[in-house]
């Protein structure tokens, strides 16, 4: 589904209705180019988790972790890495497997690598503060949770809606 | 154990992207001090120069930990200590570190000293200059870290200041390769901010004048926002304007800051520290304010072992050595527990 955010707290506001429908063991896909708000994204879903702790860019540490409401957060960033063997040493299934929240930035995405995830791609808009969100879901993980996911970001919708990738 | 000037500590560091490891004596007489970057790996080992991959730390730790001991020209058996960095950092990289430091310092039958490594590059402007007045503020500005830190002795300090998103060496970075100028993205901007006007462009100064913490997230947008929409600028410009407003905001926080505490010294440490109009625009305006300031070399600036021996000597002197049992700790802070949760606090 496409949306548009007006602001950088409108990009927030559809952060914290996306982290309303994360689950323990889910991992999110922050795509998008450099400057587009990526870790905006990460900051707003943080704080809905419940991170008192500023979120700050993981690109040259590679993760970060947070103390949430119910779950580590794991914030980590793919930037710097070459190839699929750096990824697999990061060992961010084993983050989620054990029940956390991984949010993961990432340019360009390759589905194979990351698994089931819900992926927010982020690009900037025709005005400076504005920008185009897009998200859909991989995987069946998030069957259950999409329909409403798509009907509580309605207000922010660019246009209508669709019920892809599933 | 009695510490004094003649103990040798062998420092590791395996935190992030640098395997390495040094010999120093009595806290700042570095005896050795080996980078794995530095040298020539290809040639000597055969392996890869090392990445983020534990594994390439894996393979580089016993070559870069002989190396300095052949350096140092001592036997492995005049090592009364074993310092190894903890964290902060990549749990699998630092492991590697860690289990090879306890394995020497249990083979040798010495203490075994767990270093924090934020804490180490506050040694690092010792080893070169003993007799810094204290009270210091040290800025260490690196791609992964922008703190302010007040330092009253070694061993003492607390955080003044960080970054809430961005750390000035990840902008140096990501702006370099936005506008395609090379890698590493600080030489690049340096290199091309020479042939460029820093007042060509104005660039915000985020948070310039609300207290101690800093902001590059936002720059760096409006800086990619400035290029789109002026695609014939040139990058030279863009460059020496990008730099000069992260510089500024630098300065003037750090000068801020010593002002604030009432320093002595200030102090530059990390990576970006090697960046020339930091260096020659703190020297500038610090020693316009009467402050001392004390530029470590590149060398010390950078991720080393030797300020991990150094700081490891001051613990073991002051708190005596950490257990076996004590295991990496990836978000370690400066201040122990969280890094943003003891704000201002007193140690």
């Amino acid at each position: 589904m496409n949306l548009f955010a007006s602001s950088p707290i409108v990009t927030r506001e559809i952060a914290a209705v996306v982290a309303s429908y994360l689950r323990l063991g889910d991992t999110v896909v922050l795509a998008g180019e450099m400057g587009a708000g990526k870790t905006q994204l990460a900051q707003g879903i943080c704080t809905a988790l419940g991170v008192t702790d500023p979120v700050t860019s993981p690109t040259f540490n590679l993760v970060h972790s947070y103390a949430g409401n119910d779950a580590t957060v794991y914030h980590a960033d793919l930037y710097r890495l070459k190839n699929t063997d750096e990824i697999a040493d990061l060992a961010l299934e084993e983050f989620s497997q054990q029940g956390g929240i991984v949010l993961i930035e990432w340019g360009d995405v390759g589905d194979d690598i990351i698994g089931e995830h819900l992926e927010i791609r982020i690009s900037l808009g025709e005005e400076d503060e504005a920008r185009d969100i897009e998200i859909r879901a991989v995987g069946k993980r998030w069957e259950l949770r999409w329909p409403r996911l798509v009907s509580a970001t309605k207000s922010f919708a660019s246009t209508d809606a669709e019920w892809d990738d599933l | 154990m009695h510490i004094d000037n003649s103990t040798v500590v062998l420092g590791i560091e395996s935190s992030c992207d640098e395997t390495a490891a040094a010999i120093v004596m009595g806290g700042n007489d570095v005896l050795s001090s080996v980078v794995s970057s530095q040298i020539d790996i290809h040639a000597k080992f055969g392996g890869v120069v090392p990445e983020v991959a534990s594994r390439a730390h894996l393979e580089l730790i016993q070559p870069v930990i002989n190396e300095a001991i052949q350096l140092a020209g001592i036997g492995a058996e005049r090592i009364n200590a074993v310092a190894t960095t903890i964290g902060p950092g990549l749990i699998g990289a630092l492991l590697v570190g860690v289990s090879a430091g306890k394995a020497m310092a249990y083979g040798l039958d010495v203490p075994f000293i767990g270093v924090n490594h934020l804490e180490a590059h506050l040694y690092a402007a010792l080893l070169e200059e003993p007799h810094l007045p204290f009270p210091s503020v040290v800025l260490l500005v690196s791609g992964g870290n922008t703190l302010l830190i007040h330092m009253t002795a070694p061993g003492e300090y607390s955080l003044l200041g960080a970054t809430i998103d961005d750390a000035a060496g990840e902008a140096f970075d990501k702006i370099a390769r936005f506008l395609d100028i090379g890698y590493p993205g600080g030489p690049a901007i340096d290199a091309a901010a020479q042939k460029g006007d820093p007042k060509s462009i104005e660039f915000p100064r985020a948070m310039l004048h609300d207290g101690l913490d800093f902001s590059f997230s936002g720059l760096k947008t409006s800086v990619i926002n400035y290029v789109r929409k002026n695609p014939g600028v040139s990058s030279n410009d863009v460059a020496a304007s990008f730099q000069y407003a992260v510089v500024d905001v630098l300065v003037a926080k750090t000068l801020k800051a010593a002002q604030q505490v009432d320093a002595k010294s200030i102090v530059l440490g990390g990576g970006v520290a090697a960046n020339s109009l930091l260096r020659s625009e703190m020297q500038r305006v610090g020693k316009g304010a009467g402050f001392h300031v004390a530029l470590p070399s590149k060398a010390m600036c950078t991720d080393n072992a030797a300020m991990i021996a150094s700081a490891g000597w001051y613990r073991l002197r002051d708190h005596g050595p950490s257990g076996l049992d004590i295991g990496a700790i990836p978000h370690l802070s400066l201040t122990g527990s969280t890094v943003r949760g003891n704000r201002g606090e007193r140690k």
